[in-house]
């Protein structure tokens, strides 16, 4: 059953997509946001091929990251061969080098880890990465142990003047790369192999007795998804010019798992923000503290325990309050939870830089919050910045109250109308 | 010859007696995984980093009050941090399904090892082997065995066995063996299953922060320790079959020895001495294991 194929929204918000790539670099044209772009858009295409996976298979993975790592090693090797002169390679093209390798590693280990579902399925693909992470430190000469593999982005002859030397050149291959992936998993969550994905997900027994082999059905949609993870390796090496162990470690398949969980499993677009979050988290935030992975983990860890539909759900739960003309009864309890939030965040931020402060050697102890000077290893910060966090607390539990009264209350009269 | 023989027998003799005893750590972590696994059905991605946080806390406990009150307190004080887990993360988290349990416990292990880069620092900490466990306790054929690794085959043993009674013989244990099979009966009956549960989880956690104490000064104690022991003792589940105490039972030992054996072997195979492969080993064997026999060397159920 289809329902009304390509409709005007769904141009409207493909075209909208299209015009946002083209369009940003000229809205924030600095250096840093040029990068902060380009690497969204590489996660982009790997938190929605991983999602191919944990949202339309059922199939938590520990260990996606073999799959755009090992795409990323051969693209490298592709790309110095191709420097070398042995033979000619577009750099364009080198995306599809990385996802046929990612491809074809993921019918290789695919054949073994989807043999089993849900749990078991987890930890396979855990032993499945760590073997891989394994192996690629064993083999020095061809992955290049610890240090990993550089390389050269700029080979052959400029093309119209294309080098792909400036990072604005490269920002334009990885958003139209970015744009077709996106377009290429929409168009599979369409397809016969995207619907039983969802019913092998939802219903094991169900989709055998249909007919289906649903090992057959976790199998294909790994092999798939290994591919666009590939391709997302292969723009990250072109990227940073260097590939290293890393790339294929627990480390990446962990920040896949978070990009996409936080961004909304449940939706096809809820990757995409997941990515723009997390990679806004690891470049602009690490930049600031070096805790900035356990307020990640924290973050992560609310989505779990209160949203587990993450943002987009979040986003998508205020569309039928908007078009009821309701959402102006939201505003002050939305406003007022914000508020309480933001104070217990202070009070959280303020303990967790003190204890970094005081456990680093040779750290400046001494902190300094809106002209105040302050020194860690004195009792009274301590003490102010924990009753702002119990203060901040206690008001997010009176004003979540708050939230859910008015949202029952708006529930309520929705579906009396409807009834 | 026969020096040759005796200096091979010898090898064979200490590198077994060191795989039973990481062996046997490598069983205190799985059993207690297996255990809550199979009465919850939660696959707990945070045990090791409770191992890791026992070793931690015994380095705290032990700098202030000595090594035996630190073997004490800390199992205890990770059991409580279990508890609490269990209680106000996990018991909110059922409601979402397996799925988001095992992603809770996920997040909960990045957590945590930040919170222990944040307090004790990213280098390793000095957590010794106290003076009096320090030493030979034989020596066999001119080599030594040191008395800690005979002090941590007691441990283990001595823990082993007093779980096993507490399960079969006393009353608590009855009713968690009933709740791991029949919960509504058993809830039926006047019992508090959610409670069984947070003492099981908690339970678990304290074994894994008690391979923590005597794990943490035979090895080394740093915030990479949970990641370096979490993957294996995932794969000693799957390997002995999930749910299945017996299975994992041996696949520790296994494991444990495959891996004392292998780094120790220089034996070079198309360039590469067995040393070098011997991180791979035990994926390596999970990966053959899953081919031929995909529930796991005693595992009941597929799927």
């Amino acid at each position: 059953m289809r329902y009304q194929p390509l409709n005007l929204g769904r141009r409207v918000l493909w075209s909208a997509t299209a015009l946002l790539f083209l369009a940003a670099p000229q809205v924030f044209s600095a250096s840093f946001a040029l990068t902060l772009m380009t690497q969204m858009g590489t996660m982009i295409i790997f938190a929605l091929s991983y999602n191919m996976l944990l949202g339309q298979g059922g199939m938590l993975s520990f260990g996606h990251a073999v799959y755009s790592g090992l795409g990323a090693y051969l693209s490298v090797h592709a790309l110095n061969l191709a420097g070398q002169g042995a033979f000619p390679l577009p750099l364009p093209l080198l995306p599809l080098v990385g996802g046929l390798a990612g491809l074809a590693f993921g019918v290789l280990f695919g054949y073994v880890t989807t043999r089993r579902a849900g749990t078991t399925f987890a930890l396979i693909s855990l032993g499945v990465g760590e073997m891989v992470f394994a192996g690629v430190l064993m083999f020095p000469g061809f992955f290049g142990g610890e240090a990993g593999i550089s390389t050269n982005r700029v080979v052959g002859q400029p093309f119209l003047g294309i080098s792909f030397g400036p990072a604005i050149q490269v920002y334009y291959l990885v958003a139209v790369w970015c744009f077709v992936c996106m377009a290429a998993m929409f168009a599979l969550t369409q397809t016969p192999l995207g619907r039983m994905a969802n019913a092998v997900r939802d219903n094991p027994e169900r989709a055998e007795f249909v007919g289906y082999n649903t090992q057959h059905v976790r199998f294909l949609q790994l092999a798939l998804s290994a591919f666009f993870a590939g391709v997302s390796g292969a723009l990250s090496c072109i990227n940073f010019e260097i590939v290293s162990a890393e790339n294929v470690s627990a480390i990446r398949s962990g920040g896949v798992l978070l990009a996409t969980y936080i961004g909304g499993v449940p939706f096809f677009f809820g990757p995409i923000v997941g990515a723009v979050v997390f990679i806004f988290f690891v470049v602009a935030l690490s930049g600031f503290t070096k805790a900035w992975l356990l307020y990640l983990g924290l973050f992560f860890l609310l989505m779990v325990l209160y949203a587990p539909g993450g943002i987009a759900s979040i986003i998508l739960m205020q569309i039928p309050v908007i078009r009821a003309r309701r959402f102006g009864e939201l505003v002050l309890p939305y406003a007022l939870a914000a508020g309480a939030a933001l104070v217990a965040l202070a009070g959280l931020i303020g303990i967790v830089e003190m204890v970094y402060r005081l456990s680093e050697q040779g750290a400046n102890t001494v902190l300094a919050v809106l002209g105040l000077s302050f020194d860690a290893r004195t009792t009274p910060p301590w003490l102010a910045f924990g009753a702002v966090l119990v203060a901040g607390l206690a008001a997010l539990r009176h004003a979540a109250r708050f939230v859910s009264a008015r949202w029952d209350t708006i529930q309520q009269s929705l579906q009396a109308r409807a009834a | 010859m026969l020096p040759v023989l005796f200096s091979a027998m010898e090898f064979v003799l200490v590198q077994t007696l060191n795989g039973i005893s990481y062996g046997l750590l490598l069983f205190m972590l799985s059993s207690g995984l297996t255990l809550v696994f199979s009465l919850m059905g939660v696959l707990n991605f945070a045990h090791a980093s409770f191992y890791m946080l026992g070793a931690y806390f015994a380095y705290q406990v032990s700098a202030k009050f000595g090594f035996w009150p630190a073997l004490v307190v800390a199992p205890l004080l990770v059991g409580a941090v279990g508890m609490l887990v269990e209680r106000w993360g996990l018991r909110t988290v059922h409601k979402y399904g397996h799925v988001a349990e095992l992603l809770f416990t996920f997040g909960l292990a990045y957590l945590i090892e930040e919170a222990v880069h944040l307090i004790w620092g990213r280098l390793a900490v000095e957590y010794r082997v106290p003076a009096e466990l320090d030493g030979p306790l034989f020596h066999i054929m001119g080599s030594q065995y040191p008395i800690y690794r005979g002090f941590m085959m007691l441990v283990s043993v001595t823990m082993l066995v007093s779980i096993w009674l507490a399960l079969t013989r006393t009353r608590i244990g009855l009713v968690i063996q009933a709740a791991l099979t029949h919960p509504q009966t058993v809830e039926a009956l006047g019992h508090n299953v959610p409670r069984v549960f947070m003492l099981v989880f908690g339970g678990g956690a304290a074994l894994a922060g008690l391979a923590g104490v005597i794990g943490g000064n035979a090895f080394v104690t740093e915030p990479g320790m949970a990641a370096a022991v979490g993957p294996i003792i995932f794969v000693i589940v799957v390997v002995g079959g999930m749910g299945s105490l017996a299975g994992a039972f041996v696949a520790s030992l296994l494991i444990g020895c495959l891996q004392t054996f292998a780094v120790s072997l220089d034996w070079s195979l198309g360039g590469i001495t067995v040393s070098q492969a011997a991180p791979v080993l035990p994926y390596l064997l999970m990966v053959l294991l899953l081919i031929f026999r995909p529930k796991g060397l005693m595992g009941t159920r597929e799927g």
